[in-house]
């Protein structure tokens, strides 16, 4: 069943049109990546989605039209955006920043436990849980921005450019934890990232956005197949 | 001896004014990340609300629960009719539109109910206890119990609440805040509310002590600027403990060190400041800022 389905959804910055017809869809529990260059519209079109910039076009969740709602009715109807830069809450500790995350639940007994399993999936923030989040490296803070957006329970998690500023070998640790929180949890994912290489380590398949269009999509096998996808994203 | 703690008590209760206007800035500075000047001109509004209604009739007590009340609404109506336009802007910008508001609050008490003087009926009464041979009146006593009292309250609310953290997370990240599905909007408001409650109370504190006018906070509002960067911005113990300390040094300094005086003694709380800025930037008690990139 789908979960989120984009059709033709538009955009602009001012005079600036960002977005010009992105159609995508994901399935309940499945992982969508979107790829394509710098400013070809990704970090957009996941604002567009969480309410953050205005959109064209249709955003369908759970079959409902979207479009227009305020970032928290988005997140209340939980979608949890994981933003490019992380939006760590840098003057709370580790432990206030998953709180805050979990600011709409009301479930002490399944907070403690998320955050138990939280703590599991990524170690570094059980040793980091009392300091400030300005204080963490830009690995453990990525995994804090993953970690507040899950606290929230949601169905479907924004993670944009998960990687940005990380050395490879702590992208790969990022992205293997997020892919077993995917298989544990079951959250449905959409994804943008630079690094194709990355992203297939967790998405089932893919939209290539080039200047604001979906001009391309297919599972992750079938992308890794085609000459073009080789060139421009996995490097040969 | 006598002379010493009496000048000592003093001291302390004139710095619980500062006190308790420096916990209104304190409380909107964690909720909104910014710094109000008008915090003062707004507890002067609330203390002439104060003494409007107690003037028609009221008992002080419900005159400043009313004000209180009405307070916490007009600070909600600024912060989302005036403060909101700024708020994702510069924040320099939203700190001189503080001040605007300051001036325009003053010039709005001065023009409703003139420049002189009111008399505000005390809460507490004048009488004086012997305290090791000092004489401490009831309204000072009961002044330096409602700020404690205040100021352990903010503390709790800001370190063990679902709605201090939630505060605090949309002063410093309103767009991660809204991701994590708070109500920002609302939550700044409440921020507002809260504060201009605090300054009603304060206004209600000190307006006994200062006599009612326009520029009444005036003064005070530098002392407890001053008792905020001493204290840290985000500690409202650390604010307090500071407030009192400038009370008590200025008031020993002005008596005991011979070329301060009582012309000198405002130079106090600003020297202690240059040296707190140099040895401890983030204040006494405040948390230090680390940031890695």
């Amino acid at each position: 069943m789908t979960l989120l389905e984009l059709e033709s959804v538009t955009a602009s910055y001012g005079p600036v049109q960002v977005l010009d017809g992105v159609s995508l869809s994901v399935p309940e529990g499945g992982a969508v990546g979107i790829l394509g260059a710098n400013g070809a519209g990704k970090t957009t079109t996941l604002r567009s989605i969480s309410g953050t910039v205005r959109a064209g076009g249709r955003i369908l969740f759970e079959g409902k039209d979207i479009r227009g709602k305020r970032p928290e009715q988005v997140a209340a109807l939980g979608i949890a955006h994981v933003p490019e830069g992380r939006g760590s809450f840098g003057a709370l500790t580790v432990r206030e920043n998953l709180r805050v995350g979990a600011y709409l639940r009301r479930d002490r007994k399944g907070i403690a436990a998320d955050i138990e399993f939280l703590l599991d999936l990524f170690p570094n923030l059980k040793e980091r849980y009392k300091s400030n989040a300005s204080a963490l490296s830009g690995g453990e803070q990525q995994m804090l921005a993953v970690g507040r957006a899950v606290m929230a329970k949601p169905r479907l998690l924004l993670l944009d450019e998960a990687s940005l500023g990380l050395a490879p070998s702590t992208a790969k640790v990022v992205y293997d934890a997020i892919a077993r929180l995917r298989r544990e949890s079951g959250i449905a994912m959409l994804v943008v990232e630079q690094n194709a290489n990355l992203a297939f380590r967790l998405v089932d398949s893919a939209t290539v956005l080039e200047t604001g269009r979906s001009v391309l999509s297919g599972t992750t096998a079938e992308l890794k197949g085609m000459d073009e996808i080789r060139r421009a994203y996995l490097g040969g | 001896m006598g002379q010493f703690i009496q000048l000592f008590v003093d001291g302390l209760s004139n710095g619980s004014i500062y006190a308790v206007l420096a916990l209104a800035i304190v409380l909107v500075n964690q909720a909104t990340g910014m710094i109000n000047f008008a915090q003062g001109g707004m507890a002067v509004l609330s203390a002439y609300a104060t003494w409007w209604l107690t003037e028609h009739g009221l008992p002080l007590v419900v005159a400043i629960l009313v004000s209180i009340l009405l307070s916490f609404v007009l600070g909600g109506l600024i912060e989302r009719f005036v403060m909101r336009r700024f708020e994702r802007g510069d924040p320099d910008t939203a700190v001189v539109v503080t001040i605007g508001l300051l001036t325009l609050i003053t010039g709005i008490c001065g023009w409703l109910w003139t420049y002189n003087n009111k008399q505000f009926p005390s809460l507490f009464s004048l009488k004086t206890v012997d305290i090791f041979g000092a004489a401490v009146s009831v309204r000072s006593i009961g002044t330096f119990l409602v700020i404690v009292a205040i100021m352990l309250l903010l503390q709790a609310l800001f370190l063990g609440t679902k709605l201090g953290l939630a505060l605090r997370a949309v002063a410093i990240n309103p767009q991660s805040a809204a991701f994590s599905g708070l109500p920002v909007g609302r939550l700044l408001m409440a921020g507002w509310g809260l504060a201009a409650a605090l300054g009603a109370v304060a206004g209600a504190l000190v307006a006994p002590q200062l006599t009612l006018t326009p520029g009444m906070m005036d003064s005070a509002l530098v002392y407890a600027l001053a008792a905020v960067i001493l204290g840290g911005l985000s500690s409202p113990i650390g604010v307090v403990v500071a407030a009192w300390l400038i009370g008590v040094l200025e008031n020993l300094a002005a008596v005991y060190v011979h070329f301060i005086g009582y012309d000198l003694k405002v130079a106090v709380p600003f020297i202690l400041i240059f040296v707190v800025l140099i040895v401890r930037p983030q204040g006494l008690f405040g948390r230090k800022v680390v940031v890695r990139v």
